[in-house]
């Protein structure tokens, strides 16, 4: 019974899905969470910067948005939202096509994260340079991207 | 991911950052024409409170218990705070030592804002029950008291207990698990160590007594710096020289002055690097520190300018500021 599962390619697909959108929307919950407690830190002080802070909190928030947009469009394929049910080499190739978005999607988020914490302390002493600290988190976002389109291209593709 | 459990206190303490005095800051300070108008500065920086103008003691106690209150307020665990109150700790123990054995009442002379204060510590020197005390202190308060009875030598009863407090500085740098914490061990115990062979040698004390005075550190050699100290100030510049202190050694041959303003530097160059750690506990020990150094270099100016000290004679005296 069990083992049906596994030669089901929709049960492949979807399995797919659930980790693009678990492992990136837990990478930027943490992400989003840890800038979260600097940004508190920052306002509990000086609630003046809660505007430039709430930019940079927000920055790690995009894996998981990104982990959505890739089940979007694959539900959409797969006979869920649309399309037609999979065979299995469709299944298990659509599940290595979600993969991209989930791993780097959860580990670029962490960092995010933390380099966003490493950003609000600059806006915390030096609010005049809230650009330039903006970029150091938003350049961990390239590959957050890179992964995306490869996942995007690769859904298309099947 | 319990690296990041400081995020919220260290982004705080940065934004708090902002409000610590300057290089610029000082010179302000420096440039008030009287001691009333340097009072006046302070107070509209927001130093002291209603019940502080015009009292400079007062506005600096309060000033140090606003620090205090704000690293309570960031919920962290307090213990890892305790190796800098250590030297107030220990001299509440000297002066209660020196109370119990004498019978002199010297109730203006402990701190306040101490996990121990006068009448928990005389308590426990009548009862001998040093077991009450923490375990670092245990060994010197026993050893002064018995010396003190002994020998009435008050000098002798400060050198241990100075020692101990040393000592238990180390021993909580060893154990911490932070930078931090083991880097502001070794310099304060370092820098202890120069001090005394500074004054032994100064006072002409005997290889003895340097011996017994001196706290092992890693980055001095005890036995070479006590037989510097008995040799002469020249022995012990060029001792420091050898080790990695020759900035210790020039300050030591420009002025006493030159010397404590450098052993106090130190100290902040040792917590500079933590201006730049977002996840540890190392901003909020560098901002105690930093708040404390603050304090002292605000207070001698202003003794200064109250004991009508040329400018000059202030500006050598002022530290480095942390920021």
């Amino acid at each position: 019974m069990i083992s049906d599962l596994f030669t089901n390619g929709i049960v492949w697909a979807l399995l797919g899905v659930a980790l693009a959108v678990i492992l990136s929307g837990c990478g930027s919950a943490y992400g989003v969470g840890i800038a979260g407690q600097a940004a508190s830190g920052v306002v509990t002080e000086d609630p003046g910067k809660f505007a430039k802070v709430l930019i940079i909190q927000l920055l790690p928030g995009t894996q998981g948005i990104y982990g959505l947009l890739v089940a979007f469009v694959t539900l959409s394929r797969i006979g869920i939202l649309g399309g037609s049910a999979p065979d299995l080499t469709t299944g298990l190739l659509t599940f290595a096509a979600c993969l991209p978005i989930g791993v780097v999607g959860l580990v670029s988020a962490i960092h995010q994260g933390k380099t966003a914490v490493a950003a609000i302390g600059i806006v915390a002493k030096k609010p005049e340079q809230f650009g330039k600290a903006m970029l150091f988190p938003a350049m961990v976002e390239t590959y957050a991207i890179l992964a995306l389109l490869v996942s995007i291209l690769a859904i298309f593709s099947i | 991911m319990s690296d990041t459990k400081y995020t919220y206190a260290v982004a705080r303490i940065r934004a708090l950052e902002l409000s610590l005095f300057s290089a610029a800051t000082i010179e302000q300070l420096l440039a008030c024409k009287s001691y009333e108008a340097a009072l006046q500065f302070l107070e509209e920086r927001g130093w002291g409170d209603g019940e502080t103008r015009g009292d400079l003691e007062a506005m600096l106690s309060r000033e140090e218990e606003k620090t205090w209150e704000t690293i309570r307020e960031l919920k962290v665990d307090m213990r890892l705070f305790d190796v800098l109150s250590y030297p107030h700790l220990f001299h509440n123990l000297k002066a209660a030592v020196k109370e119990f054995c004498t019978g002199e009442s010297q109730a203006q002379l402990y701190y306040e804002d101490c996990a121990l204060g006068r009448e928990e510590l005389l308590t426990i020197l009548q009862d001998k029950d040093y077991s009450a005390l923490p375990e670092s202190m245990w060994e010197p308060a026993r050893e002064a008291c018995e010396t003190l009875l002994r020998t009435r030598d008050g000098q002798l009863c400060d050198v241990i207990i100075d020692r101990g407090a040393l000592l238990a500085i180390r021993q909580a740098g060893r154990q911490a698990e932070d930078a931090i914490l083991k880097n502001y061990a070794e310099s304060t115990v370092a820098v202890a160590d120069i001090r005394i062979a500074v004054r032994c040698q100064k006072t002409g004390k005997s290889l003895d007594f340097v011996k017994n005075a001196l706290a092992p550190c890693d980055t001095l050699d005890m036995q070479r710096l006590a037989l510097a100290a008995v040799s002469g100030l020249e022995a012990i510049c060029q001792y420091l020289q050898d080790a990695g202190y020759g900035e210790a050694a020039e300050a030591i041959k420009e002025s006493s002055s030159a010397f404590e303003r450098w052993c106090d530097n130190r100290i902040v160059h040792t917590i500079q690097p933590e201006k730049y750690h977002p996840f540890s506990i190392g901003p909020l020990v560098a901002y105690v520190l930093a708040r404390e150094n603050e304090i002292k270099t605000v207070r001698i100016i202003l003794t200064g300018r109250l004991n009508g000290l040329a400018e000059e004679a202030i500006r050598e005296r002022v530290r480095e500021m942390y920021v």
